[in-house]
């Protein structure tokens, strides 16, 4: 609940202050290995080789890792200007003359702003175009005009159009080889700056249109993409100190989804099915698993863990995953509660 | 008008603001200072001689609306609104901070004084053609002033909301644009030029004005044009500032969109700002 803007706040000691995540948001836990700029630096390397890829932005190429790709392909990035319109027309139009756009803004701008251009210009002409999106979800500290938690939501109901939700450094350099050597449009959600890697230790390889069992266990099946991945991770470690076993079923392919891996690690008996997703309880993973389950009949006990049906409030990153639930230890305290 | 009779000349008003912002900038750490220090001087004349309103009242309908469409601002408007008397002083030792009224990205239902939610930049004229709309309905002569920003100008949003002020012979509306040249990834004429500005919105049937906007002699006497204009015309200003103006140390760094300062440079930032203090 917010509070009134009518009643005054207490100032607060310096000691105590937490600072609101700017744009830059750090999602590593302590202690966890990072890459800086994996995108970018993918891009930039595949460019060599693929001469037809270009690089578009509207306005946010260093906030969305593209600027590496810029700095070594001067020639073949087009700066739009914060126009996140015609950033995707134009992307359109470059792909009808044979090239292989990579367009970026942040993921609020492209779902909000730029989605008739996205379905009509790019999706409806199956046309070659890859949309790379900062923020993900709840990344940033900076309220609702910056929190793209209904993006997958409006997106997965475009035709055409394939969805990845990376989860770590590993994710998003393979990932982004995947999506350049596929034709058609593409939606990515990026993590950008200093990006966390944990899959390298799954003997992971990502693949559009796979889902990877990461982790076994016989009480919990987790269902999980992007960030969250990463959370369930954690959580299935600690777990383990209470006798939960914890599977993790990583599907970085939101659309199409892997109905056949699903379905098959859904059905193993005894075992509750928790999808967690950096993203509103509405219209994204967590339903769409939801639907598979009950068309192909397997009905086990089902739980989200996601963010709530509402405009989410401003505040410290940290403060805002522990509220919603979306932080490794709530995500912990709700799995004691539901296997009790 | 508020503080009537106050002898606070506008140039003290605007050292307040940039002081009361870079104050808050030390509360985080961070902050847009670099755009709140320079569009300070056009907040100080909207505050203390254009706008009209009642610092203990922001409902109050016989108020001008002031629309901040560019949420990162946020910090510059909370320091005006501070001055204004709108906001206590000693709450900008929340900014920023978990449940504050004043978050990073300005939101109507965070802050007193804060009309729309910004932050997805150009939806602030369209606001505007609507409530310059909802205002001539009711018979107000309140006006509505947009703050926006030279990166705001490349959204078409923007440039519909124009077409149709002008259209609807808006001359309850006064556009102001703080042309910083500068957005997210450098210089605005370099990303993607609105140049020539004034002619563009003359094309689109808008009164425009182009001052410098740290001058705040010109400031105030192209608010006082705009507002006695009797043509049936949308109004626009265009103002062009200095990025960290005030605060000499910071303008000649390598200005970007988010300024960094050093922890130990925002003590250094006031002392530089009191040096400039008017006499
Ligand atoms: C619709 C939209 N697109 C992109 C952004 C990301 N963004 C935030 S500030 C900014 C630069 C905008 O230009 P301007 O307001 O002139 O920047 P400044 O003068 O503060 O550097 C951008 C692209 C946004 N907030 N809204
Ligand atoms: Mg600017």
């Amino acid at each position: 609940m917010r509070l009134s803007k009518f009643a005054p706040r207490q100032a607060i000691k310096a000691g105590e202050r937490k600072t609101t995540s700017a744009m830059i948001a750090s999602i590593a836990a302590d202690g966890v290995a990072t890459r800086n700029a994996p995108f970018g630096h993918t891009l930039a390397r595949l460019a060599h080789r693929r001469p037809g890829i270009v690089g578009l932005t509207a306005d946010l190429a260093k906030y969305t890792d593209l600027h590496v790709f810029a700095q070594e392909h001067p020639d073949r990035f087009y700066q739009m200007g914060m126009a996140e319109q015609v950033l995707m027309s134009a992307a359109a139009g470059l792909a009808r003359e044979g090239f292989t756009p990579f367009a970026t803004t942040y993921a609020v701008f492209a779902s909000r702003r730029a989605y008739d251009f996205i379905c009509m210009a790019i999706a409806e002409e199956n046309l070659d175009v890859k949309i790379v999106c900062a923020l993900p979800g709840l990344t940033t500290g900076y309220g609702p005009s910056h929190q793209a938690t209904e993006d997958i939501a409006i997106f997965r109901g475009l035709p055409n159009l394939t969805i990845i939700d990376p989860c770590d450094a590993l994710d998003v350099e393979q990932a982004t080889e995947a999506i350049t050597d596929h034709k058609g449009p593409v939606y990515m959600r990026l993590l950008r700056g200093k990006v966390p890697v944990v899959l390298d230790s799954y003997g992971y390889q990502f693949q559009i249109g796979k889902a990877r069992l990461l982790r076994h266990g016989s009480d919990v099946l987790f269902i999980s993409s992007g960030l969250m991945t990463m959370r369930v991770l954690e959580a299935a470690k600690a777990l383990e100190a209470d006798r939960i076993g914890c599977a993790v079923m990583h599907v970085p392919t939101i659309k199409p989804l892997d109905a056949e891996a699903i379905r098959t690690a859904a059905r193993q008996s005894g075992r509750m099915v928790v999808v967690a997703e950096n993203h509103t309880i509405i219209g994204g993973l967590g339903e769409g698993v939801a639907a598979l389950l009950m068309r192909e009949g397997v009905t086990q006990v089902f739980r989200q863990i996601a963010l709530p049906d509402e405009f989410l409030d401003a505040g410290a990153l940290p403060t805002l995953h522990d509220r919603y639930g979306i932080s490794t230890a709530e995500i912990v305290r709700r799995i004691r509660e539901w296997t009790e | 008008m508020p503080r009537a009779g106050s002898n606070v000349s506008l140039a003290e008003r605007a050292y307040r603001i940039r002081r009361h912002a870079v104050r808050m900038g030390e509360v985080q750490g961070q902050g847009y200072v670099g755009q709140a220090l320079g569009v300070a001087d056009v907040l100080a004349v909207a505050y203390f001689h254009a706008l009209r309103y009642r610092p203990d009242d922001t409902q109050w309908e016989g108020r001008d609306r002031f629309l901040l469409s560019i949420g990162h601002y946020a910090i510059a408007l909370y320091a005006a609104l501070i001055e204004a008397g709108v906001l206590p002083e000693e709450e900008l030792e929340t900014y920023g901070t978990d449940d504050s009224r004043m978050p990073m990205s300005g939101m109507a239902a965070y802050t007193p004084g804060m009309e729309i939610t910004g932050g997805s930049l150009g939806h602030g004229l369209g606001i505007a053609v609507g409530m310059c709309l909802g205002l001539k309905r009711k018979q107000s002569d309140s006006f509505v002033y947009n703050l926006l920003s030279d990166g705001e100008l490349g959204e078409g949003s923007t440039w519909e909301a124009a077409m149709s002020a002008a259209h609807h012979k808006l001359d309850n509306l006064i556009a102001i644009v703080d042309f910083n040249n500068q957005q997210a990834d450098g210089q605005s004429t370099a990303t993607l030029s609105s140049e020539p500005v004034t002619d563009k919105f003359e094309a689109f049937g808008w009164h425009a004005q182009r001052v410098d906007g740290n001058d705040i002699e010109a400031v105030r006497a192209a608010f006082d044009i705009a507002k006695a204009l009797k043509e049936p015309r949308p109004r626009v200003i265009v103002c062009d500032t200095l990025m960290a103006k005030g605060v000499p140390f910071l303008e000649a760094r390598d200005i970007t969109h988010f300024i960094r300062v050093e922890p130990h440079e925002w003590a250094l930032a006031l002392e530089a700002l009191e040096k400039g203090r008017p006499q």
